[in-house]
């Protein structure tokens, strides 16, 4: 086997393992979307059917049953809302840390991550009770408050190994030419850092999007988000796979279409690390 | 200054006449949480005719998976938080949060004819006669089983058969090789699934989950004996991985024909009865629960009910919809507009004597007679301290039912004998028993 065909030979088997990993991956939602199309009948007949008379019912049943564009909406809001709060401050503090880092910023950087190895659950009271008697329970302010704050070690993190491998050199420059802080952060830092600042916010926003836990726990009817909605479709007598499919289909559409659209910055962002 | 009093004037009537106009669209809302059982989606259909018949009030829909509706109705009250006005309990946490003033009691009053509620129904919702949930639907548990499968196999099904029987019934039409198995039965683990058939099974082998010391019996022959015949009937004749199926997955098996018995709630006759879901609808016959030793708790007795929390503000309004949605009326209601095979049953005698119900559902008499034979306050053949068929209403009852659950569950798939399980289970039982002060 000469060189060249070897070569062809590794291209045409890792193409084979990227695509099997590929349809391995993407196999579950393919079953949810085509699930939604089928009658609750067809849904759990074993063995499964790829074949049968698809159906629009259940895409009709959940928009008669649930409001969509509401659910949607307060999904928008909590996302978006505290991905941009999230980014406000974590540029600040990567900024600093990257640029002016102190005897602890490795530590405080760890320590910052660890809490995110906290369970959710341990929590759930203390913040539960604090919503309570702050009137925040079932609204949206305190889904993004919570959102906020769980991406934000995330946000920090990304942006600060992004921003450390940065040149200082610029950033001297900018100083020489009389640039304050603010100047440097955003005439020259922000600016450099597009990329990885929008693979972020995308990676927080999907993040957020996808967040059940604090969604089913904080909210009850004017701020639950889409997790909210595909919940109420689980149902301990009687057959549902197929309604659930369909709410989960429309639940992930946007964020798919989204991501789809966006797939180049958050593929570049996701390995600036990398690349570097 | 008779410029000043006609301004005046006209400024007074004209607040007051605009705090009339928003009074009077100011309605009250409530917000109720529940499950999506197909029951709770109708009502939540017909909840126009509430709004059409009180104006003042408008019903906003919470609707939660069954296990996160427990956690968030659980945390609502107890905090104390009045997010919800009406939530969806069962016959297990009625007593219970009545018992702590966590509930308001339901109007009876007037018109409402609470002596129409099926009396095991109205005493499971009760704490000391006083009842601090409605019935919304009511189910036990009975028999359903193929009877072109058992004839052809030539035997019968009758109302409280024996195990025995059951078992043999099974054996004889169990053909794994067609795709046919003899019996299905819930082997998930929670206290809400293996363990409601479970315990109901114990009970008619003469087992209690406590003596009358609050002491656990999970080691006792009684236990055993029943445990070790439900592990051997569903290894030899269910279907393969039964420790992973409720009642959805028992309910998909038994429409897809698959099985040849299964003993469940009297809620799912309508929907083994349905043919848009059942491919064995016209072919399916009922019959009371087996026993062992006793008939005593051998099918148990549960509610889908509606509670109102003690820090509801809108408490009047939530009295309202709740008196509305478990009437004789909403019934009718349903009755006629979506059939009379479609309404929520296992709540209202009147519902049975209706000739219009019998006529459509099939399974009418059979569910009447196993929702009147459980009686939650004499359910096992030993003395024992807990009111309940398949569960002791008491608060530490989900933890340890769902503990034994899960080793029940694991001696059904094999990873441990049921001696192990059982021992594992009470040694657990007891500490917790022992823990909340129980002795």
């Amino acid at each position: 086997m000469t060189l060249n065909q070897q070569r062809k030979l590794k291209t045409i088997l890792t193409g084979l393992f990227a695509w099997t990993v590929a349809l391995v991956l993407f196999f579950p939602i393919f079953w949810m979307f085509i699930t939604s199309f089928k009658t609750e009948l067809q849904a759990i007949s074993v063995p499964p059917s790829l074949f049968f008379e698809p159906t629009l019912d259940n895409f009709r049943i959940v928009q008669e049953r649930s409001d969509y564009i509401h659910h949607a909406w307060n999904s928008v809001v909590t996302s978006f809302g505290s991905t941009i709060i999230a980014l406000v401050i974590a540029i600040p503090a990567a900024y600093s840390m990257a640029f002016f880092p102190g005897k602890r910023t490795k530590d405080i950087l760890l320590w910052m991550l660890s809490t995110k190895m906290l369970p959710a659950v341990g929590v759930l009271v203390p913040i539960y009770i604090l919503c309570r008697d702050y009137g925040l329970l079932d609204s949206k302010t305190a889904l993004v408050i919570i959102f906020t704050l769980m991406n934000l070690p995330i946000i920090v993190w990304m942006l600060f190994s992004y921003f450390k491998d940065l040149p200082k050199e610029i950033l001297e420059a900018a100083r020489m030419d009389g640039a304050t802080p603010w100047d440097e952060v955003v005439k020259v830092v922000l600016p450099l850092s597009v990329g990885a600042i929008s693979s972020t916010a995308l990676l927080s926003i999907v993040l957020c999007w996808n967040e059940a836990f604090w969604s089913l726990n904080l909210t009850a009817s004017d701020a639950a988000p889409l997790t909210a909605m595909i919940a109420s479709y689980s149902s301990p007598e009687g057959l549902f796979w197929a309604k659930l499919s369909a709410a989960s289909t429309l639940a992930c559409a946007p964020i798919v279409i989204f991501g789809w659209f966006c797939q180049k910055q958050l593929v570049q962002g996701l390995t600036f690390g990398a690349v570097k | 200054m008779k410029r000043f009093t006609k301004n005046t004037l006209t400024y007074a009537v004209s607040i007051t006449a605009a705090m009339t106009a928003a009074s009077a669209f100011s309605a009250t809302q409530i917000t109720v949480a529940t499950v999506n059982n197909g029951h709770m989606i109708e009502m939540q259909k017909l909840t126009p005719e509430f709004e059409k018949a009180n104006p003042d009030i408008k019903v906003k829909w919470v609707t939660l998976e069954e296990g996160v509706l427990r956690q968030n109705v659980t945390q609502d009250i107890a905090n104390k938080s009045g997010l919800y006005d009406v939530m969806t309990i069962g016959m297990y946490e009625a007593p219970i949060w009545g018992e702590r003033g966590w509930l308001q009691a339901v109007d009876t009053s007037g018109s409402y004819d609470v002596k129409d509620i099926l009396p095991s129904i109205r005493g499971g919702l009760s704490y000391k006669g006083t009842m601090y949930a409605a019935p919304f639907y009511g189910e036990s548990s009975m028999v359903m089983y193929r009877k072109d499968l058992v004839k052809a196999a030539g035997m019968e099904i009758h109302d409280r058969d024996s195990w025995e029987h059951i078992r043999d019934v099974a054996a004889a039409v169990n053909n794994p090789e067609k795709g046919i198995y003899g019996i299905c039965l819930r082997g998930k683990a929670g206290w809400g699934d293996n363990m409601a058939f479970m315990t109901a099974m114990a009970n008619s082998f003469g087992a209690r989950w406590f003596d009358e010391n609050w002491k656990p019996q999970l080691e006792t022959a009684e236990w055993k004996n029943a445990v070790n015949f439900y592990v051997d009937l569903l290894n030899k004749y269910g279907p393969p991985g039964a420790s992973s199926n409720s009642f959805n997955e028992n309910l998909a098996l038994f429409n897809e024909g698959k099985c040849g018995m299964w003993i469940d709630a009297t809620i799912a006759a309508s929907f083994v009865t349905d043919p848009k879901q059942s491919k064995v609808a016209d072919k399916v016959g009922f019959a009371q629960s087996p026993y062992a030793v006793t008939e005593k708790g051998a099918n148990w007795l549960w509610s889908w009910a509606l509670g109102i929390p003690a820090a509801t503000k809108n408490a009047d309004a939530a009295q309202k919809f709740v008196r509305w949605a478990t009437s004789k009326e909403y019934i009718k209601l349903v009755g006629e507009k979506n059939g009379w095979a479609a309404v929520p049953t296992g709540t209202r005698a009147s519902t049975y004597a209706n000739p219009k119900f019998q006529k459509a559902a099939v399974f009418a008499d059979a569910e009447l007679k196993a929702i009147n034979s459980a009686d939650p306050n004499d359910s096992t053949l030993k003395p024992s301290p807990y009111v309940g068929v398949q569960f002791a209403a008491i608060p530490e009852f989900q933890a340890i039912g769902t503990t034994t659950g899960q080793m029940i569950s694991g001696a059904l798939s094999g990873s441990m004998t049921v001696d192990q399980a059982l021992k594992s289970a009470n040694t657990s039982a007891d500490r917790q028993m022992r823990q909340a002060g129980y002795y």
